[in-house]
């Protein structure tokens, strides 16, 4: 019988496909591309952060033996590529002209016959500067007398400050604030979220390969958004659309990293273009870390307004947003501070008011990336400290606090104070499956006999809630392009499908899970279907994986492309089986006639009478194409609870234990989703306690490579524990939302909750990340507890 | 600069090139032999991506030069397989999740193995100091563990020597 092959449907923890590549050592990533007379790109950066370029000399360069070319950004002026757009509406430079931004900016491009001769040419490139006054607090960059940082867009912007964005009811929270004053309370706390890097463990890079014969330009790129490349290329580059192919293959990880356009990317587009060659640039770590998309660099103050019993009413949230030296940010272009508004959580406010103030420094550009859905890391961390500072100023429980002001269930669909609309919840559920998990009141009770002995313990508790899965497209655009998602079927005559989808996968798996979406549907197994993704030349048009937008937009598109395919299959059935089509039922795997479960054609069946024996008044064949704008965000949720112990002698943060009880809605591979959690929640650790961008006056990097910048190893991370509830999403066609950033927009806080309660009844309200033990120990030291 | 002749046995099989005095060996495994499971992910010795076997040693190929190959015997994540039928490393990565991207799995399975050589019953926190100079951005390492326990037992159970392709001990 045919529903006897349908295994591995969802919520099975279907092995991975892709892993059969891997483990051999087989993956195809852009720097194991290599092509005939290839060249070797490599770029001259400034050593300033904020300087003017009086001069460039390539001709000690040119005399390095096997450098082809130097490009200058005068070169690319002549050709009008000097400048090009950014995914915020700015403009970046390609190749600096005449002023440098931020150190590690680029400069010029050396192209050479191998990686050895470039970073010869590199070396021999002469650049003199004259050194300008560097601006690195974003305050300082808004003082009447700072220096213009972007005198090239002086006409339009006359200071450093590029936008003051603000929404919510302001008049309705001042009210609430007043009312809270006389007769409540108003907490009040400062907050600075530092500049992180995504940092995946490839770094970005292409290989740019233009063949004159034809006309046609392949580049194969580490991308997570293919299509959105080819689209911004042809309209900077003037290329023809059609002629551009751009090639995702295997990519080795991206967290937002990898969805802008590089300069390094252009300038081997125009190598090849010039030398008729293909040229690959692969940028090096510290490249990585220092020039490409940063996250965070949030400066926030936050108020609640609540009533004594700690029932809240109303939020208040200022931000200064830096955004560095250009605004790159990668988000959709009706929101320039992303979806920060989501900042009031779990929690049913009255009325919230929210502005950011963006600013430009002499810092690299970005602003968004690091596995997080366009600020809503920012947003989540603020409202969950402040929760917490809500609880420690009342001195009540924080998961008290959170079960008396959680959304209830069914509130859903609930419209939040700052307009969006959540789909289904129930926030109570999870808090209260976590506490059961970990024993809290037995925590508790362990951490005040700890406390009495001296002892440092504290127990931190983060409930999210995520927004994710954009489009819709009206409201949702990147660079103009809507934020849908698409996916194309064939369904082959021996009743093999090959799927193509919008999306593209840089380790999240998607060879599998959408495999098993349409295995489910069709009621085959997912062994029976191959997806393909990351080449413009055969996907369909889709805006890429990045802000867990995969399996909401493009997993919907996949069923519903699916669901086509069953339905043309259905009529198939009632040809050949000589009934109507309402009289027939489905089950996993084949169409038969109601009343006679004997009587019935598999999938595979129709399939080939597509091909051979198709009904006269349809078109042959097996296949559907889906592009899908959502109707609504998804919003997943979660409550994880962190327990820590702080060592007095170091500081040191030890995270004993670590539950995080997830809800993504409908789980499509439970295995594949416990893994996104383990990387998410590591994701999250990382910039709590170890990692950080900072720089110094003069705007030097200070943590511009692994060694410096802390990555956490298997010996810092904790032995993850998972749990889940499962709240399907009312408008995807699965119930699926998305999962692969909840970990990481929910886990900082419940560590830093942990650190800040282990620390509380010295007096300790709020810490920076990273906590470093350093921080502690400071800590530790003036309140005179350092042990010896 | 001078160029060097040099013959390195790498899965078993004698590789001969000449090479420059500052090329460095993972640039020629995987640019000049063209065996491009061997990734590279910093430059600081840091990611561990890019982590060989030479003479039963784990390596990081991107700090030793290619000259400095010559006569030794190295294994590779190509190596791992054995008459078509994959090494318990590869078996427990995918048995029990243990890469997403897969871009750090041929250095964190190379580590692996030399450690299982010089260590078959490693405890959890065996493991975890054992790869702490790989770098994983994906997994959280959890997963990464149970797979190195997984290869742990099936080794222990068949006798199976963890690094024999390349003659690695």
């Amino acid at each position: 019988m045919a529903t006897e092959a349908f295994k591995h449907g969802l919520g099975e923890a279907y092995k991975r496909k892709e892993d059969a590549r891997f483990i051999r050592g087989q993956g195809n990533y852009v720097d194991d591309v290599q092509l005939k007379g290839m060249l070797y790109g490599d770029i001259v950066r400034s050593p300033y952060a904020h300087a003017l370029i009086k001069r460039i000399d390539s001709s000690a360069a040119m005399q390095v033996p096997g450098v082809v070319a130097v490009i200058t950004g005068k070169d690319l002026d002549a050709a009008g590529l000097a400048w090009m757009p950014t995914l915020s509406g700015d403009t970046e430079a390609v190749l600096a002209l005449d002023r440098v931004h931020f150190q590690m900016q680029e400069v010029a491009f050396v192209v050479a016959t191998s990686r050895y001769a470039a970073a010869d040419g590199v070396a021999a490139v002469e650049v003199e500067y004259e050194p300008l006054q560097v601006v690195v607090d974003p305050k300082k960059a808004l003082a009447p007398d700072a220096p213009l940082l972007r005198p090239d867009k002086k006409d339009k912007q006359p200071t450093n400050q590029i936008y003051h964005w603000e929404t919510g009811d302001r008049a309705g929270t001042d009210a609430d604030f007043a009312e809270a004053a006389a007769n409540g309370v108003v907490v009040k706390q400062d907050m600075y979220i530092p500049r992180i890097h995504p940092a995946p463990i490839e770094t970005c890079g292409c290989v740019a390969d233009y063949n004159k014969a034809t006309g046609k330009l392949t580049v194969w790129l580490t991308s997570q958004a293919p299509h959105v490349v080819r689209t911004l290329l042809a309209i900077v580059a003037g290329l023809p659309e059609h002629r551009i192919r751009i090639i995702s293959p295997d990519i080795g990880g991206g967290f937002g990293n990898k969805v802008p356009i590089y300069p390094g990317y252009v300038c081997a587009v125009v190598a090849s273009l010039t030398t008729g060659k293909p040229v690959k640039w692969i940028e090096d770590r510290s490249e990585n870390i220092a020039s490409t998309g940063f996250a965070r660099d949030y400066h926030i103050h936050a108020e609640i307004a609540a009533d004594k019993d700690g029932t809240v009413k109303a939020l208040k949230v200022h931000t200064l947003a830096d955004h560095g030296a250009f605004d790159a940010a990668a988000q959709p272009t009706k929101f320039p501070a992303g979806l920060f508004h989501i900042c009031t959580g779990s929690y049913d406010f009255k009325h919230a008011f929210v502005d950011v103030d963006a600013v430009h420094t002499n810092k690299a550009p970005g602003g968004i990336a690091y596995r997080c859905s366009f600020r809503v890391t920012e947003a989540s961390y603020l409202i969950e400290r402040m929760m917490d500072t809500l609880a420690h100023d009342l001195g009540k429980d924080p998961a008290q606090l959170r079960l008396q002001n959680f959304i209830k269930p069914e509130a859903f669909p609930y419209r939040s104070a700052l307009d969006w609309t959540f789909d289904s919840g129930n926030y109570e559920g999870a808090l209260k499956l976590a506490m059961k998990n970990v024993d809290y009141e037995g925590l508790r009770r362990e951490q005040a006999e700890k406390r009495a002995r001296g002892e440092l313990m504290g127990i931190g508790i983060s409930s999210f809630t995520e927004i994710v899965g954009a489009g819709p497209g009206k409201h949702f655009d990147i660079a103009g392009i809507q934020m849908f998602d698409s996916c194309e079927i064939r369904v082959h005559p021996t009743g093999k499908v090959l799927a193509r989808i919008g999306v593209q996968t840089q380790g999240q798996g998607h060879e599998t899970t959408f495999a098993q979406i349409i295995a489910a549907e069709l009621g085959m197994s997912p062994d029976d279907v191959d997806v393909e993704h990351g080449d413009t030349d055969t996907a369909p048009y889709g805006l890429g994986t990045y802000a867990s937008r995969s399996t909401p937009v493009a997993g919907a598109a996949t069923a519903l492309a699916a669901r086509k395919v069953r339905d043309k299959a259905k009529k198939i059935a009632a040809y050949l089986l000589e009934v109507g089509e309402d009289d027939l039922e489905w089950e996993p795997g084949r169409f038969f006639v109601k009343g006679t479960p004997g009587k019935g054609k598999t999938i595979q069946e129709l399939a080939f009478a597509a091909y051979t024996n198709c009904p006269p008044y349809l078109e042959p064949g097996l296949e559907a194409v889906n592009y899908y704008d959502p109707p609504n965000l998804t919003y997943p949720f979660g409550s994880y609870i962190c327990v820590v112990d702080i060592d007095k002698g170091t500081g040191q943060v030890h995270i004993r234990r670590f539950m995080a009880v997830d809800d993504c809605g409908t789980i499509i591979n439970p295995m594949v989703v416990e893994g996104q959690i383990h990387g998410g929640l590591t994701q999250g650790l990382a910039p709590a306690l170890y990692e950080e961008i900072s720089f110094d006056d003069n705007g030097n990097i200070l943590g511009g490579n692994f060694q410096d910048y802390l990555i956490p190893t298997a010996m810092e991370t904790p032995h993850w524990e998972t749990d889940r509830t499962i709240t399907p999403s009312p408008h995807h066609p699965i119930g699926a939302k998305g999962v692969g950033e909840s970990p990481t927009v929910g886990a900082p806080q419940a560590i830093v909750n942990a650190v800040v309660d282990a620390l509380a009844h010295l007096g300790v309200r709020h810490i920076d990340i990273p906590i470093t033990p350093w921080k502690v120990w400071s800590i530790l030291k003036e309140k005179g507890l350092t042990a010896d | 600069m001078s160029t060097h002749h040099i013959r390195v046995t790498i899965n078993g099989t004698v590789y001969e090139g000449d090479v420059d005095s500052r090329t460095l060996l993972v640039h020629w495994i995987r640019d000049d032999l063209q065996l491009t499971g061997t990734h590279i992910g910093c430059d600081t010795t840091a990611c561990g991506a890019c982590t060989i076997i030479v003479d039963g040693k784990a390596t990081k190929s991107c700090t030793m030069f290619a000259v400095q190959a010559n006569g030794r015997k190295i294994m590779t994540v190509e190596g791992l397989e054995q008459g078509g039928k994959l090494h318990p490393l590869q078996e427990g990565f995918h048995e029990k999740h243990a890469l997403q991207c897969g871009y750090c799995t041929p250095g964190m399975m190379m580590t692996a193995a030399a450690l299982l050589q010089h260590n078959p019953n490693p405890t959890e926190h065996e493991i975890r100091v054992g790869i702490s100079g790989n770098l994983c951005r994906c997994t959280g390492y959890v997963n990464i563990v149970k797979a190195i326990q997984y290869a742990a037992e099936k080794l222990q159970a068949s006798e199976q020597v963890p690094v024999s392709a390349g003659e690695g001990s």
